[in-house]
């Protein structure tokens, strides 16, 4: 007969096991972090000898050299820049045009949403050779606004989709009550439909930001002059130059990863909740 | 007024078409039209090849070894990352400590950018200094270090892992998400009617997380096969080819050998492959959706 005590072991011995195998995973993804900042805080001389996580002095200053003479300021403010403008632009396209989607009436109003649906499901690979040809003609090669017009346009259609998909569930009777109080179509959307919708608003900024954060490719085929690119380019096209000063490059990856670790703790509710409902699209 | 008010409504769509036709609809009628040109991106006159860059694209070695490598990728993160990010869930989906402690943790490796990630690992992996080469000859087995991005026989599966080690925390949450819906007295019935644990995991989970594996997978396939940024961080292609992927050769088309014809000719023969793979996936998902 086994007794209950020998089911209390097993369970523990089972909660161990999973305990051991989800904590050694944990430790894979968070190490090589740790070893990046670590190696950003030891000194040129050291870190090809000192192999320890905890360096025995601390080289701040790599942060401030990085920061200065690697050009990894200028560098942040033009990610943060991009980002900001990004995703300004996009809440207000993307959420007016969901708003007109789910509420208003005009023609061509389906052919028009399966347009932008269709966008997410047509992979287009090197779709970046004809945006580089067009943004040549337009004279937007090389400059900010055609950037962030871009990417404005990669983040527009599955914004749409998540804001349409929230106002198709959204009560009617605010809106009702506003109308009848005056109140023009903009001014509904500004005032009733954007206030409520902000739950939703928090998935496509906290998307958008990361994506635009971490996007590659267009920065590097748009920008050529250095003063303006973001953080992504100039970390691989000019790795040659920390290629013998691996403590400064260590400090510019930890520049550029901290700011999305940090978004990412305090928003990872809202990134879950994308990334389970983007996968349902998908 | 009804005249008015239409287009009225107009104005609240008219900045998402208007950006979305210049971005994305003209270009995508581009790639089509480039395709047929050969053309270096400068000059005003484009050489019409008709179907030659398509023809060029069936004998080019390095594009088809590139696939070829792409789909090696793939194969790992199908299975290596989707096994591993399955057998999290599993784990996680159930009363344990600190579960959302690891959910939060296994996702930060998908957020960080493919640059910070290839880089760091680049690091890590370095044949003279990299922290692996110290640890293997620490723990006595030096024979076994190596330079693992320029040999030609580690560079790829290396950068497969890293891959897999970037994106396992997609599946993860979907699959956990996906076991979240199962419903609990389903367990408990198959417990009364004396199925232990590994008979309710055959008859009851694998089964009802049949659609949600060929979704991770789908998305997998999509994801891995159009991967590269990793890759110019960590290897840029190299050693000799050895980890060129698809849309590393396109953009190397397009800014190395200046051919933007040809380079619009492989994104559309690789494009109609994704598409296949992802009516693949519309078929499935209508049918388990039914």
């Amino acid at each position: 007969m086994k007794t209950s005590a020998y089911y209390k072991a097993k369970k523990v011995a089972v909660n161990v096991v999973i305990h051991a195998f989800l904590l050694s995973v944990a430790l894979t993804c968070i190490f090589p972090l740790l070893w990046m900042i670590a190696s950003s805080l030891k000194s040129q001389d050291v870190i090809f000898k000192d192999m320890s996580l905890l360096p025995k002095v601390y080289h701040f200053e790599n942060y401030y050299r990085a920061w200065m003479e690697g050009g990894f300021g200028r560098y942040f403010i033009n990610s943060i820049a991009y980002t900001v403008s990004v995703v300004v632009g996009i809440i207000i396209i993307a959420s007016m045009a969901a708003y007109g989607f789910s509420r208003l009436q005009f023609p061509g109003k389906n052919i028009m949403f399966y347009m932008f649906m269709a966008a997410m499901m047509i992979p287009i690979p090197g779709s970046f050779v004809p945006l580089y040809v067009l943004l040549n003609k337009l004279h937007l090669r090389n400059t900010a606004p055609g950037y962030i017009l871009c990417m404005i346009n990669v983040g527009l259609s599955t914004s749409i989709f998540l804001l349409k998909t929230f106002f198709d569930k959204m009560p009617k009777e605010l809106e009702d009550a506003a109308r009848i109080d005056g109140c023009s179509k903009l001014g509904i959307w500004w005032h009733v439909a954007l206030p409520l919708a902000k739950p939703v608003l928090a998935v496509v900024v906290v998307f958008n930001a990361l994506n635009v954060w971490n996007e590659y490719v267009l920065a590097l085929i748009i920008f050529d002059s250095r003063p303006l690119m973001p953080l992504q380019v100039a970390l691989t096209t000019f790795q040659g130059e920390f290629v013998t000063n691996y403590p400064l490059l260590m400090a510019g990856l930890t520049i550029t990863a901290l700011p999305i670790i940090i978004v990412y703790l305090l928003m990872q509710k809202y990134i879950v909740k994308g990334v389970t409902q983007g996968a349902v699209v998908g | 007024m009804r005249i008015k008010s239409t287009l009225e409504n107009y104005v609240f769509v008219l900045p998402a078409v208007t950006i979305f036709m210049i971005f994305y609809v003209i270009p995508f009628i581009w790639v089509f039209q480039l395709g047929l040109f050969e053309w270096d991106g400068i000059l005003p006159t484009k050489t019409f090849v008709g179907l030659g860059n398509f023809k060029e694209i069936l004998f080019d070695k390095i594009w088809w070894q590139s696939m070829g490598n792409a789909g090696y990728i793939t194969l790992i993160a199908l299975t290596l990352q989707n096994v591993v990010a399955f057998l999290l869930a599993w784990a996680c989906d159930r009363e344990i400590r600190a579960k959302n402690f690891y959910r939060v943790i296994f996702f930060i490796p998908p957020v960080l950018s493919e640059v910070v990630v290839g880089l760091v690992w680049q690091w890590i992996l370095d044949g003279n200094y990299g922290l692996l080469n110290h640890w293997l000859g620490a723990i006595g087995l030096p024979q076994l270090t190596r330079n693992w991005l320029s040999d030609p026989q580690t560079a790829l599966t290396a950068v497969a892992v890293v891959h897999c080690w970037k994106g396992f925390g997609w599946g993860f949450l979907i699959f956990l998400a996906g076991l979240q819906t199962i419903p609990r007295e389903l367990y408990e019935a198959a417990r009364v009617d004396g199925a232990n644990a590994w008979q309710a995991f055959r008859k009851i989970t694998v089964p009802l997380m049949i659609p949600v594996a060929v979704l991770v997978g789908i998305l997998t396939i999509l994801g891995t096969m159009q991967a590269f940024v990793l890759i110019i961080a960590m290897t840029g292609g190299g050693p000799a080819y050895h980890t060129q992927v698809p849309v590393l050769r396109i953009l190397a088309s397009m800014r190395g050998s200046s051919r933007f014809g040809y380079a619009c000719a492989q994104g559309i023969s690789f494009g109609v492959i994704l598409m296949a793979i992802s009516f693949i996936q519309y078929r499935f998902s209508k049918k388990y959706k039914g």
